[in-house]
């Protein structure tokens, strides 16, 4: 559990680390004497290091230039990780998550953004990749990976978001990664991929392109002209530096508010058709079912939502007075126009603080300042997007969704602060 | 030449032109090259949901479980009920229920579509290695075991696409935004 706290002084918060040392020691059995005499000595070094005396880093030089090639996280941080999910009957179709509550900002370290594959993460050679371009065109076109960076680039910061987010039955996640992880945010560049298919020439009768990658599941998703035409594109880059295997290396399909899935990675083949594939993906599994037995399909947009990542669920408040309410709001419909944050449970909102910059389909940070009393409540964020549509209770959309239509979950969720300051999901109530 | 004449093969040439750009625009930036025939026909591998795009060959029911016995049952089961892969079979009159169950037989609306997905993906461990005729066999196997198609039944390009899976026409389009939150800002 992470402590949100203030202690008196600098002596006092070294003690607490020892005592948690201490508690830590005890826990492993066996390992309890030795545990526990490191902890004493950890925390004698702690005080060593604190005013009015010299911290020891500062009395030796650090490490060289060049210890580090690609630099990593300070090792103080090394619980700051991907959360996946344990005893899963498989890893190769299957997800890790963000660890929202960890990160400030809008954007989400490379490292760390959220992962769904269908059939493992290949390696590929960018040598040896293709982009094929083939179907409704005047031309049909292969294209290198030099030749996709020959083309004009542009760079934006978008959002990404896998469309069961979480699903919509009991029990939902304890910490705002295990509820909301999947969901990251980055810059991308890449080149628009309107000018791609310019190169090629459209027919008249294209209306979709089937969009496939070069895994092992040859993941195969349709996607409507208009979308490919307006802000669709084929990034390589993200946040800076060449994509992670993990996000589609060399090449992935980037469309703007469309839910994860469709943004196709690893990227070898577009094909342009008259009509959708109708692939396994699109309907058999990225299809919403309805409680009386329907399923709505093609359902791209994911709509406007938000979480508050601090305080929140795992976490503990360590006093009363003065704590900021923060979180992240985005939609994929447009710009976030307002967020509202409630207290009380629900019973009176008031409008928090957006960071700017406030982007098209991008992450938002708002901000609430909050001195809490030391009463149990309930927090919880609502956001409102540039089109006017509101962020919906848990309740709303299981009246007409039911519990059984897995994606597209964009509630309003509310933590639960207990009187002692833990944070808990109050859905799971 | 005659004025006349010269006129009217400078706009026969003209409305040529014209002709020839409308049928070919030229390639903005001239980036990339022309795909073969030959390369595209190895890598398309999308069939339609009518079943355009699938290949010569055929399989059989009893043959279907001899390569499921071999390829599949590790992870979807001796009669695809499911295990670390997705279940397979049965479910059908249960999507209106409290605990749906979605299979090839209850939800899949298009039968051309189990070609198309085992070709590309399955078996997990090795996909892409199964021949077309294996591919057709197992998914008569699939479909058998739905009820969907007799034990003694032969599946090509022709009999697959006329099979009209039952969940076909229980498909709507995109209806949200399906929920009005009021946005009550106070004394909610």
């Amino acid at each position: 559990m992470t402590e949100l706290t203030d202690a008196d002084n600098d002596q006092d918060r070294a003690v607490t680390s020892r005592r948690h040392f201490l508690r830590s020691g005890a826990a492993v059995g066996g390992a309890a004497l030795a545990g526990g005499l490191a902890g004493i000595s950890e925390a004698r070094a702690e005080i060593d290091n604190l005013p009015p005396n010299v911290p020891e880093w500062m009395k030796a030089p650090g490490d060289p230039m060049g210890s580090q090639l690609y630099g990593a996280p300070s090792p103080f941080e090394k619980s700051v990780v991907k959360n996946i999910p344990k005893n899963l009957p498989q890893y190769i179709s299957a997800s890790g998550r963000t660890p929202l509550q960890d990160l400030d900002g809008i954007i989400t370290p490379n490292g760390l953004f959220y992962e769904r594959h269908h059939g493992g993460v290949p390696t590929i050679d960018p040598a040896q990749h293709r982009l094929m371009l083939h179907g409704l065109v005047e031309r049909p076109l292969i294209f290198t990976m030099e030749d996709i960076r020959r083309f004009p680039s542009e760079s934006h910061i978008y959002f990404l978001e896998c469309s069961g987010n979480p699903v919509y039955k009991k029990p939902y996640g304890k910490t705002a990664s295990d509820l909301c992880g999947l969901l990251s945010c980055a810059e991308w560049t890449g080149v628009s991929l309107k000018l791609v298919l310019a190169e090629a020439g459209l027919k008249p009768e294209a209306k979709w392109i089937v969009a496939e990658g070069a895994d092992a599941a040859a993941l195969t998703r349709s996607i409507p002209i208009e979308k490919c035409l307006d802000d669709a594109m084929l990034v390589y880059s993200q946040n800076g530096e060449r994509l992670r295997p993990q996000q589609g290396y060399p090449l992935r399909l980037l469309l703007p508010g469309f839910e994860g899935n469709m943004n196709v990675k690893w990227l070898r083949r577009l094909h342009v058709t008259a009509e959708p594939a109708y692939s396994r993906e699109e309907t058999s599994k990225y299809t919403d079912l309805m409680p009386d037995g329907s399923a709505r399909e093609f359902t791209f947009y994911m709509e406007a939502k938000s979480i508050i990542t601090r305080p929140s669920g795992g976490q503990r408040l360590g006093s009363k007075g003065f704590h900021e309410i923060s979180g992240l709001a985005w939609s994929g419909h447009g710009k976030i126009r307002r967020v509202d944050v409630s207290i009380d449970g629900g019973k009176s909102w008031q409008e928090a603080q957006l960071q700017e910059p406030i982007l098209t389909r991008a992450l938002t940070r708002f901000r609430l300042p909050w001195h809490w009393n030391g009463e149990a409540t309930t927090i919880q964020s609502r956001a409102i997007d540039e089109t006017g549509y509101v962020q919906p209770t848990l309740a709303e959309l299981l009246a007409v969704r039911g519990d059984n239509h897995f994606y597209h979950n964009n509630a309003i969720w509310p933590w639960h602060i207990a009187e002692g300051g833990e944070v808990t999901n109050a859905a799971n109530a | 030449m005659q004025p006349m004449r010269k006129v009217w093969t400078t706009a026969l040439a003209t409305l040529l032109l014209t002709c020839l750009a409308r049928a070919e625009t030229p390639p903005p930036y001239g980036i990339g090259r022309v795909a073969t025939p030959a390369e595209i026909a190895g890598w398309n591998i999308d069939i339609g949901r009518d079943g355009r795009g699938l290949p010569p060959g055929s399989g059989t029911v009893s043959h279907g479980r001899e390569v499921f016995e071999q390829q599949c049952v590790a992870c979807h089961g001796d009669k695809g009920q499911g295990g670390v892969g997705d279940k397979l079979v049965g479910g059908q009159g249960t999507l209106a229920t409290a605990n749906p169950v979605r299979t090839v037989g209850s939800y899949w609306p298009y039968a051309p579509t189990l070609f198309d997905y085992i070709r590309r993906a399955m078996p997990q461990n090795a996909p892409q290695s199964l021949s077309n005729d294996d591919v057709y066999a197992v998914s008569a196997y699939v479909l058998n075991l739905n009820g969907l198609l007799p034990a003694d039944a032969t599946l090509d390009a022709r009999t697959l696409s006329a099979i009209k899976m039952p969940n076909r026409d229980h498909f709507t389009g995109d209806a949200r935004p399906d929920v009005r939150n009021p946005a009550c800002l106070s004394g909610c």
